[in-house]
């Protein structure tokens, strides 16, 4: 620091560098710097390497059999004589089952992270986000173990109530909201403010009842439905959202304390409520680190094996309406590892690349959507300053 | 529990790597193949150990796997609930291996339903058509207003192919809203916990908590099995590399000796010699 003062040149001998110790240090900096190097293209190879020999055993099949039976037909008769490898079904059950996971664990996930990082003070913040991660170190053979053994019979011998007393609570805080927030809207146009405060009660009071006729109804309707099998669509998106929520919630929660204190104290200092402040300057500011933490979810959700294998009841056709998530359904990460098994180049090769086929699928989905992560993040960083 | 047993599966394989000279000298037996089998080979291996001191692995991979792994010669002996295919023969023959087939026991398929189920037979030309997608409700075959859930076995299981080729016969596919469970254990629990499903697993799956069917008539057990009159009957298999010879004779020979037809019958499963 001050080796160039004559003065302390005694003291700090350690740092005037002969010029044999300065190449020595270069060339242990060299050596570091091309160590880790090494480390970060080998990991950037792997994914290389996966994609080239998954590629490679999927190449073959779209030879044999062509691209139009795999995307578009439904039949999947892989051990059959002939075989039919028609894997939309299967591509579908797929999608179901990670659409289905992410509308649970999305508006969850986000509103725990909420929760956490703005509402709940830090003490409490300190042993609760704890909690919720070690959700992830449970093993996903234990939850499909749940699911099969307890969630399925479960929804089997109640799934009716089930239904119905999920919908009354998810449902009933938003119609009060929503009754609240209607009433208001409506009667903002009336100036004389006892008049307003009338109108205003007899709107709550209307609307009031009719939304609770209207959770009665809906709800009284799903408690007469009779779950066939609980090995369905939605046992298993259940289950899966279990499993994506501690990234959600995780991620989305470093995201929005990174917004940092400037930005919450500026919109306290111009008088906007904690809401206005959560609504508006926070969840914009973080949108897109939430956004990551939602594909890194969705990504859990859709490569997930063990669960889907267990407790989706593998059967591989679309389900009748397609929107059914009571039905089971079969999904590519299922399908690759039971039939994994048969499927070897001794017993038939169409059967053996199919299976990669799926793989390859299962890749390139995850490669497109964490490209479009990638880019809404970079555009949101541009939007958010100010280009 | 596939990955378990996939990990089990590779385990045997790396062991067999790591004491080839071991399994040369004969002190040591690798078993693989079909779940159905998998309980009589472990009882065999746990009374072989014990008398005479040969260390004895079993895994459970399922028919093809065992299949597989004998064409490999990564194991000694082939569990099968079903013969060889074509297939496998020729792609045995061109690795050098001569699978030799050696009956362990008979086996039942039953046809398992809720206990709850009024249905107490089935023809097999109506269980081929719930199991084709033909009958949806339990109405259909003389039982309740109910919808069917079909289940069967993944591909790689010999149940699976035995019950194709005892009851679908080649033209008819199994419905494509038929569920899939890996093991006749779990078919069994499915079958269990599920009040409209049919599976159909060995005979030696059997307790109280499924109801077996009778089939044309017949009760599924070890009497009917044996004198042919249950229609859904089938040999369960042993596999060698070759005819076997020293320990691994010995331990083919078992089922003929009277503690193996104990064993074998203790399990559930019908005794052939």
């Amino acid at each position: 620091m001050n080796g160039d003062s004559p003065a302390t040149a005694g003291r700090s001998s350690a740092f005037i560098v002969s010029a044999r110790k300065r190449k020595l240090q270069k060339i242990t900096r060299m050596a570091g710097e091309s160590t880790l190097f090494l480390i970060a293209a080998v990991v950037a190879i792997i994914v290389l390497f996966i994609f080239y020999f998954v590629a490679r055993d999927a190449v073959p099949f779209f030879q044999i059999r062509g691209f139009s039976e795999f995307f578009t037909k439904t039949d999947w008769y892989p051990a059959d004589d002939p075989p039919r490898f028609g894997a939309l079904a299967i591509i579908y059950g797929s999608l179901m089952v990670t659409a289905g996971s992410a509308l649970i664990a999305v508006p969850m996930g986000v509103s725990a992270a909420i929760c956490l990082s703005d509402v709940i003070p830090f003490s409490v913040r300190q042993y609760v986000k704890p909690i919720i991660e070690m959700l992830a170190a449970i093993p996903s053979v234990a939850f499909g173990f749940f699911a099969l053994v307890i969630l399925a019979p479960l929804l089997q011998n109640f799934g009716g109530p089930i239904l119905m007393w999920t919908w009354w609570l998810i449902a009933s805080p938003f119609l009060l909201l929503a009754v609240i927030v209607v009433s208001e809207l409506l009667s903002t146009s009336i100036q004389d403010d006892s008049r307003r405060r009338v109108v205003q009660r007899i709107l709550v009071a209307v609307f009031g009842l009719l939304s609770l006729l209207f959770l009665f109804f809906v709800g009284k309707h799903l408690q007469e439905i009779q779950i066939l099998t609980g090995t369905n669509a939605l046992n298993v998106s259940i289950i899966l959202s279990f499993m994506a929520l501690p990234t959600i919630v995780s991620v989305s929660e470093d995201a929005l304390q990174a917004v940092g204190r400037d930005l919450r104290e500026g919109s306290y200092a111009l008088g906007a409520t904690r809401a206005e402040t959560i609504v508006k300057i926070i969840l914009p500011a973080a949108s897109s680190g939430i956004l990551a933490a939602v594909i890194l979810g969705i990504m859990r959700s859709l490569g997930e094996t063990m669960v889907v294998w267990m407790a989706s009841g593998n059967s591989s056709h679309v389900p009748e309406p397609w929107y059914n998530y009571l039905e089971s359904v079969r999904t590519l990460t299922a399908t690759i590892a039971g039939d994994m098994g048969e499927a070897d180049q001794v017993t038939g090769s169409a059967r053996f690349h199919v299976l990669f086929a799926m793989g390859l699928l299962l890749l390139v989905i995850s490669f497109i959507s964490n490209f479009i992560s990638e880019r809404i993040v970079v555009r949101q960083r541009k939007v958010l300053s100010g280009q | 529990m596939k990955l378990f047993k996939k990990m089990l599966y590779s385990a045997a394989v790396f062991g067999l790597v790591a004491s080839a000279d071991a399994s040369a000298a004969g002190n040591k037996i690798v078993i693989d193949g079909s779940t159905t089998v998998g309980p009589i080979a472990k009882a065999f291996a746990a009374h072989f150990t014990k008398s005479t001191g040969v260390q004895v692995t079993v895994s459970e991979s399922g028919s093809g796997n065992g299949a597989k792994s004998l064409i490999n010669k990564s194991c000694d002996i082939a569990d099968m609930s079903r013969p060889m295919k074509d297939n496998e023969l020729e792609a045995a023959k061109s690795r050098g291996v001569n699978p030799v087939e050696n009956v362990v026991a008979l086996d039942g398929l039953a046809i398992i339903v809720h206990p709850s189920n009024r249905v107490n037979g089935l023809s097999k030309a109506q269980i081929r058509g719930i199991y084709m997608g033909r009958f949806t409700n339990w109405s259909q075959v003389g039982g309740p207003n109910a919808p069917i859930v079909i289940i069967q076995r993944e591909s790689n299981s010999g149940t699976q192919d035995s019950f194709k080729e005892l009851v679908m016969g080649k033209d008819n596919p199994i419905s494509k809203r038929a569920e899939t469970q890996a093991s006749n254990g779990a078919i069994k629990t499915r079958v269990a916990s599920t009040p409209n499903a049919v599976g159909f697993v060995g005979l030696g799956f059997i307790d109280n908590s499924v109801k077996a069917l009778l089939v044309e008539g017949v009760e599924p057990d070890a009497r009917t099995v044996k004198n042919g009159t249950y229609p859904l009957h089938r040999a369960l298999f042993m596999y060698t590399n070759g005819q076997p010879a020293g320990v691994v004779k010995q331990f083919i020979d078992l089922p003929k000796s009277v503690e193996g037809k104990h064993m074998i019958s203790e399990i559930g499963f019908v005794n052939y010699y």
